[in-house]
């Protein structure tokens, strides 16, 4: 478990990554270019809103994140940028 | 008549006859029914086009308002805000600027929301309403969000956003009267005021979002249950085991559809271009004429017409897989495969769909929003082997591959080579794809997002439509290259004419043009004829099955054989299997250019993927004859 917590987050803070399914979270921040971090806000992922991670592709990635009423899913690589509070 | 009574007067002049036009659009974000509606509102009365200079493509139809008066409704590509950061969002926020070329800035907007996430979608209202055109809000979905127990206050949203409010369900038809309506004023509506919540910095998407949910909150929204169905289904449809096994099925079942179920109706089309062909052959005086219009005309445009329920049938598919939301999820289970070979899970349906036919696919990529990934599925997505293959494939391997059985009945050596001939395209996909992603097509990192809608049944009325519109492209190009080739063909084989008598097939201009390629193809174990395939098979690839027909028909020596019979004839085994090669790999498809070269917008990707595809078809086709050479 902790070697895999280590590979996804490199001693870094809590993300997207870490949540399990049904497990809910409040988002801090999108560490992403601008126009990115927008794309993903316009769709839900907003800082100091709640996520809700859902079902996955088999063999676990993309995940399928609730935010804001919605299901938008995200490759792991996508998902490790969006920090957990 | 009216229109001299100055605005007083309330009808509006029929589109045809004004002057101005007068133009509605229709707003949304994705997933809000905005196609729904627009077809309510246009039924057949519509078509798509294209902005000069841009790919995104849009829809323009007439509504039906009172007194048989009619309004222009350009249905717009879905969009969360107006920032233009994507082509769709450019081209959404132009139109509604009025800075679009060859449109009029419009009378109106439409505002297009799912009700049952109403506090997100709200958001939109923001940079529409700063606009300050006329705008109607249309809450849809009404019966998902009261089913679900969930309200809003229409009149009060009225108030609070200064601008009419309805809600209505798309998909029922309640409350698209509203709707009409609306539309029947559309001219003449004044500017809406301000919203009594004053608007956000529109850059500022928290800020938005919060004005959106005050919005909400003002107007006794009440959010609806969870989409239970949509949970349960999920459940199953992206279970670990059984999700990919029903994705399994599905791919199947649209194989399955494509080749057996197509097969009796494609039957039917084929013995009716043959009848109605007799008919006219016994109605005619024996003349040129005739012989243009039967075996030019009549078989070259019949022989393509043959694959319209195949394409009919595909949409189908495609449709009630979008339309249930399903395609969102086969996307997702398909995208860690699909990013193996550069790629992403949106690239998927186009490339299935390029087993029916590249142009559809390549039209299909349009979902794809990361530039560079659609570019490479456009440019792979001819490597799939799509139907107009397959006569070509079966032809040659009927007159080649002797049947014999492999693994009981039902597999036999003629399945297993066209089964090869399918794997053989998809390779030259897939190192194709990687070529392209590690080199000029380098992904720029934009990240993969796939928005999951909820599940919900497909409506008859839009599946029937986007059939009949793929049919009305389809048939436009069997009219126009297709029928443009056949005549050519058929002039170029009965010319130069000696001593009044049609020449025979070599002394032709044709036969000309076949002997003048015969060095460069000879490689490759082609004689001149298969030349003459080659060269109008650039037009389509199933027209060298016609024009061979014709190519052996004329020639006197070889009229009692039969085609294959005349294929083994002209043929080496070397030469077969170079041929079945050449036609897996070579982009021998003009409608495929032409949508390449519309889809970017430019001539450059359509003229390397030829260049490339060419080559890579001649270097294998020529090791093909030279490796199947040494043992027959």
């Amino acid at each position: 478990m902790q070697m895999r917590f280590n590979k996804s987050a490199p001693a870094g803070p809590r993300n997207l990554t870490a949540l399990k399914k049904g497990e809910s979270a409040i988002l801090e921040r999108i560490d992403m270019s601008d126009i990115d971090a927008q794309r993903l806000m316009e769709l839900g992922f907003l800082p100091g809103h709640s996520v809700t991670r859902a079902h996955s592709a088999p063999g676990g990635d993309p995940r399928v994140f609730r935010v804001d009423g919605s299901e938008v899913a995200l490759r792991r690589e996508t998902a490790v940028h969006l920090i957990l509070r | 008549m009216d229109d001299c009574h100055g605005p007083s007067v309330a009808t509006l002049p029929p589109p045809e006859t004004s002057g101005k036009q007068h133009v509605v659009a229709i707003v949304g974000p994705p997933n809000s029914g905005k196609s729904t509606l627009f077809n309510r509102l246009t039924g057949l009365r519509q078509k798509v086009a294209n902005f000069p200079g841009v790919t995104v493509e849009h829809r323009m139809g007439r509504a039906k308002l009172d007194h048989h008066r009619e309004i222009y409704v350009v249905d717009l590509p879905g969009v969360y805000s107006l920032q233009p950061r994507t082509e769709d969002e450019r081209v959404t926020h132009d139109v509604l600027a009025g800075t679009m070329k060859g449109l009029p800035k419009p009378d109106a907007v439409m505002l297009i929301l799912d009700s049952t996430n109403l506090s997100r979608h709200l958001s939109l209202a923001a940079p529409i309403l700063s606009l300050g055109l006329p705008t109607l809000v249309i809450l849809n979905m009404a019966d998902d969000l009261h089913g679900r127990g969930g309200d809003v206050d229409a009149k009060e949203l009225s108030k609070q956003l200064n601008t009419p409010v309805v809600l209505i369900s798309a998909s029922k038809g309640t409350g698209v009267e509203k709707v009409i309506e609306f539309l029947n004023g559309a001219p003449k509506h004044l500017p809406p005021k301000p919203p009594l919540l004053q608007l956000p910095v529109l850059q500022d998407v928290p800020k938005v979002r919060d004005w959106a949910a005050n919005m909400s909150r003002r107007t006794n929204f009440r959010a609806p249950a969870p989409p239970l169905w949509t949970r349960r289904l999920d459940g199953i449809f992206l279970h670990p085991v059984v999700g990919p096994l029903i994705f399994l099925l599905v791919v199947i079942g649209v194989f399955q559809t494509i080749f057996a179920g197509a097969r009796p109706l494609m039957d039917a089309v084929a013995a009716a271009i043959q009848t109605s062909g007799k008919w006219i052959e016994a109605a005619m005086p024996d003349t040129p004429l005739r012989s243009l219009i039967v075996d030019g005309v009549w078989s070259g445009v019949g022989s393509v017409i043959v694959f319209l329920p195949q394409i009919l049938l595909l949409f189908l598919f495609i449709g009630v897989l979008e339309d249930s939301g399903y395609l969102a999820r086969a996307a997702l289970i398909a995208d860690r495969t699909m990013a193996r070979i550069g790629l992403q899970g949106k690239s998927f349906i186009p490339l299935l769909s390029a087993y029916a036919c590249a142009v559809p696919a390549i039209m299909a990529t349009r979902t794809i929003e990361n530039k560079r990934d659609r570019i490479a599925t456009i440019l792979i997505a001819p490597f799939m082997t799509c139907s107009a293959r397959l006569p070509v494939y079966t032809l040659v391997i009927a007159a080649f591959i002797p049947e014999k059985p492999l693994l009981g009945l039902f597999f036999g050596t003629r399945a297993a080579a066209l089964l090869g001939l399918y794997v053989l395209g998809f390779l030259a996909a897939i190192i194709t794809a990687r070529l392209l992603k590690s080199t000029v097509l380098k992904s720029t990192r934009a990240p993969f997002i796939l928005e999951m809608p909820p599940y919900r049944w497909p409506t008859v009325t839009s599946l029937i439509l986007r059939l009949i519109d793929r049919a009305r492209v389809f048939l436009r190009r069997a009219g126009t290259v297709i029928l443009a080739v056949a005549i050519v063909l058929w002039v170029l084989a009965h010319l130069p004419l000696h001593a009044g008598k049609a020449p025979a097939i070599g002394e032709s201009i044709a036969g000309m043009i076949g002997h003048a390629v015969e060095p460069v193809i000879r490689p490759l174990g082609f004689n001149w004829k298969i030349g003459i395939g080659l060269i109008t098979s650039l037009a389509a690839r199933e027209v060298i099955v016609g024009t061979l027909g014709t190519i052996y028909g004329i020639e006197g020596t070889t009229q009692s054989m039969g085609l294959q019979a005349a294929l083994r004839h002209d043929l080496t085994p070397g030469g077969a299997a170079a041929l079945l090669v050449f036609f897996a790999f070579a982009m021998q498809c003009m409608s495929t250019v032409a949508v390449v070269r519309r889809e970017t917008a430019g001539w450059r990707w359509p003229i390397i993927q030829f260049a490339y595809m060419t080559v890579f078809a001649y270097v294998f086709a020529f090791f093909a004859n030279r490796i199947v050479s040494l043992w027959f």
